[in-house]
């Protein structure tokens, strides 16, 4: 036992820098660990991930007839999609989602991370409350809002209470307030995930910067504002990329919740709803590919947007 | 000497009047506090609250009482009648059965799996190594939901819709807990894995006996997170399944809940089997839960 540790220590000193090939049965060993993870993500991730593309300039069907020949079409897939008012009432509302829901939930987020982050006993308690609608499966918390949102249900009796009882939509069956519906439900369901980040950031930032600031002279605000934002502005910029990226991803609420997938008159169609209904209940496998490829350049967008921001702050520094 | 007493006393008074505010304001901030942080538990915890009491409530109480606050009252009250409901209507041991096969696979699979390759490539020095971290990484970024239309296609073409295989198998390798695992792997210090092979230990001894039970926290974390994920998953049962032999507890409760007559006591009751147990798992092991997030989310 007692020589191991001198052993290692030689060969540790010995032993050749890293990332060169030692041993000619290293590279066999990297390739048979590898091999299981390699194998499943070439059939599962980039197959699909270039089938995809391919797929977008054919015809392609979903069990199409015997006899049938995928044809090379060109640009008519996604002609068809930029021709169709249906896409752009799913990108409009999808794109209002992400504005209303990403500061609004990103703050919110903020300020829960905040309070639970204040050196008061049961703060565990709290956090633990705030989080708790994570482990809620997003289908569960659906079908439970549905009877919350009912015009006689329990957010109009808060509204009416609020309003002396001016204010009671049909939250779902009126397109006027639907996607405001599902945003509710939205918030509810994830704001825990975006807190929990947050705070986590928050405890990373030394404590020794408020010290200084106070002794500076700065107030609550100008601590949050010179202390706090600076120091989470990385992890912020990650949490609202990532609020960005789940509002375009919007599917499960919208499915489940109105009477009718997307629903009532496309008020909460989305993206998603685009994709599944054209490439499965259409069974347009061409079309929806389309789709799928202009989802993933909005996403590529928006995360080369974080990427960009985040490296700015490092060649600020 | 009555000045000089006078004085001491004045400042005595002045300071305990001060300590006096002092403790109000401390109260006064404590009562805001709490206040706050009562009101928006209430937020958080009331649609929770309504579904369990739901659960034990006659079907028609349900939605007519759901406006008041007798919608958190269970009565009147019908004991499990409205779990047998949603066990026998809405077959919910058929998808829990479901459910538990397709989690238990992708976490067990897909924590083998991609801790291998996260390992192989921190630890083992291979040719083809650089280029593969440079896949990993850049695959994260693909979201499922551009692969999932051309994968509907290859599971038709493989005969594999309506299976249970078509909703573990492509979701074993994930580049982002590749990533994970290979970040977590690269911060653990190497001395125990070379003393080990010192001793003669191949590679499959010195990973499996050495290096995974050191990386404990990266598989909890991403096992946790891997289970929420498929747990919850619900775009792709849509897509690929088509009866009920084949589905998992989101589409269940969704199918549930659009099946005539809608009693809404047995869809709550149904609600509530499938998520109280994984609640109570959580508030034992909320510790665990929140650091996986932290960590992984940040990493991302």
């Amino acid at each position: 036992m007692g020589a191991i540790p001198g052993e290692a220590a030689v060969a540790r000193g010995s032993g050749p820098p890293d990332g060169r090939p030692r041993l000619g049965g290293d590279t066999l060993t990297g390739w048979l660990f590898s091999a299981p993870a390699v194998l499943l993500m070439s059939a599962f991730i980039i197959l699909p991930f270039l089938l995809a593309f391919y797929f977008s300039f054919t015809n392609e069907r979903l069990l199409a007839p015997p006899g049938r020949e995928t044809q090379w079409v060109g640009l008519d897939n996604y002609i068809r999609v930029f021709e169709n008012p249906r896409f752009w009432t799913a990108l409009v509302n999808n794109i209002t989602f992400a504005v209303i829901v990403v500061p609004l939930q990103t703050f919110f987020a903020l300020f829960l991370a905040i309070l639970v982050n204040q050196k008061l006993r049961g703060m565990v308690v709290f956090r633990t409350i705030f989080f708790m609608p994570i482990t809620v499966v997003m289908a569960a918390t659906a079908v439970i809002w549905i009877v919350l949102l009912n015009p006689k249900g329990l957010v109009n009796t808060f509204f009416e209470i609020l309003t002396f009882g001016n204010f009671h939509p049909d939250w779902l069956g009126d397109p006027a307030y639907a996607l405001a519906g599902i945003i509710m439900v939205s918030i509810w369901a994830s704001v825990g995930f975006q807190m929990v980040i947050l705070l986590a950031a928050l405890q990373d930032v030394p404590e020794s910067l408020y010290e200084a600031a106070r002794l500076d002279g700065a107030n609550t605000w100008q601590q949050f504002r010179h202390v706090t934002l600076p120091g989470i502005r990385n992890p912020l910029l990650f949490v609202l990329t990532i609020t960005t990226i789940l509002a375009f991803r919007l599917f499960d609420q919208v499915w489940i919740m109105p009477d009718r997938p997307g629903g009532p008159l496309d008020a909460t169609r989305t993206l998603m709803v685009d994709i599944v209904d054209t490439g499965l209940n259409q069974q347009a496998v061409g079309r929806g590919s389309a789709l799928s490829v202009i989802f993933l350049l909005i996403v590529l967008a928006v995360t080369i947007v974080q990427r960009r921001l985040v490296k700015q702050e490092g060649e600020i520094r | 000497m009555s000045a000089t007493t006078k004085r001491p006393a004045g400042q005595g008074a002045t300071l305990a009047e001060a300590n006096a505010s002092i403790r109000r304001q401390h109260l006064q901030r404590y009562v805001i506090a709490y206040g706050v942080l009562i009101v928006l538990a209430l937020f958080f915890l009331f649609p929770i609250a309504f579904m369990v009491a739901g659960s034990f409530k006659a079907d028609t109480s349900v939605i007519a009482d759901s406006g008041s606050l007798r919608a958190f009252v269970p009565e009147p009250f019908v004991g499990l009648e409205n779990f047998q409901q949603a066990a026998e209507r809405g077959n919910f041991w058929i998808s829990f059965r479901n459910s538990v096969i397709i989690s238990a696979g992708i976490v067990f699979g897909g924590l083998v799996v991609n801790s291998l390759l996260g390992y192989a490539l921190a630890r083992v020095p291979f040719r083809g190594k650089g280029l593969l971290l440079a896949i990993v990484v850049a695959l994260i970024i693909v979201p499922f939901e551009t692969l999932a239309v051309p994968l509907l296609l290859m599971m038709a073409e493989l005969g594999w819709t309506n299976t249970l295989h078509a909703q573990i198998v492509p979701f074993l390798a994930q580049p982002l807990y590749i990533f994970l695992f290979y970040s977590f792997f690269l911060g653990i210090p190497r001395e125990l894995e070379e003393a080990a092979r010192i001793d003669g230990a191949g590679p499959a001894t010195v990973f499996f006996r050495i290096a995974a039970p050191l990386a404990k926290p990266a598989y909890a974390a991403a096992g946790i997170l891997i289970f929420l994920a498929s747990w919850g998953q619900y775009l792709w049962p849509v897509m690929v399944t088509r009866s009920i032999e084949a589905r998992p507890l989101p589409l269940g409760i969704a199918e549930f809940q659009g099946l005539p007559p809608r009693d809404w006591g047995d869809i709550m009751a149904y609600a509530a089997m499938m998520v109280v147990p994984l609640l109570i798992v959580f508030i034992i092991f909320q510790r665990q839960f929140v650091r996986g997030v932290a960590t992984t989310g940040l990493k991302g």
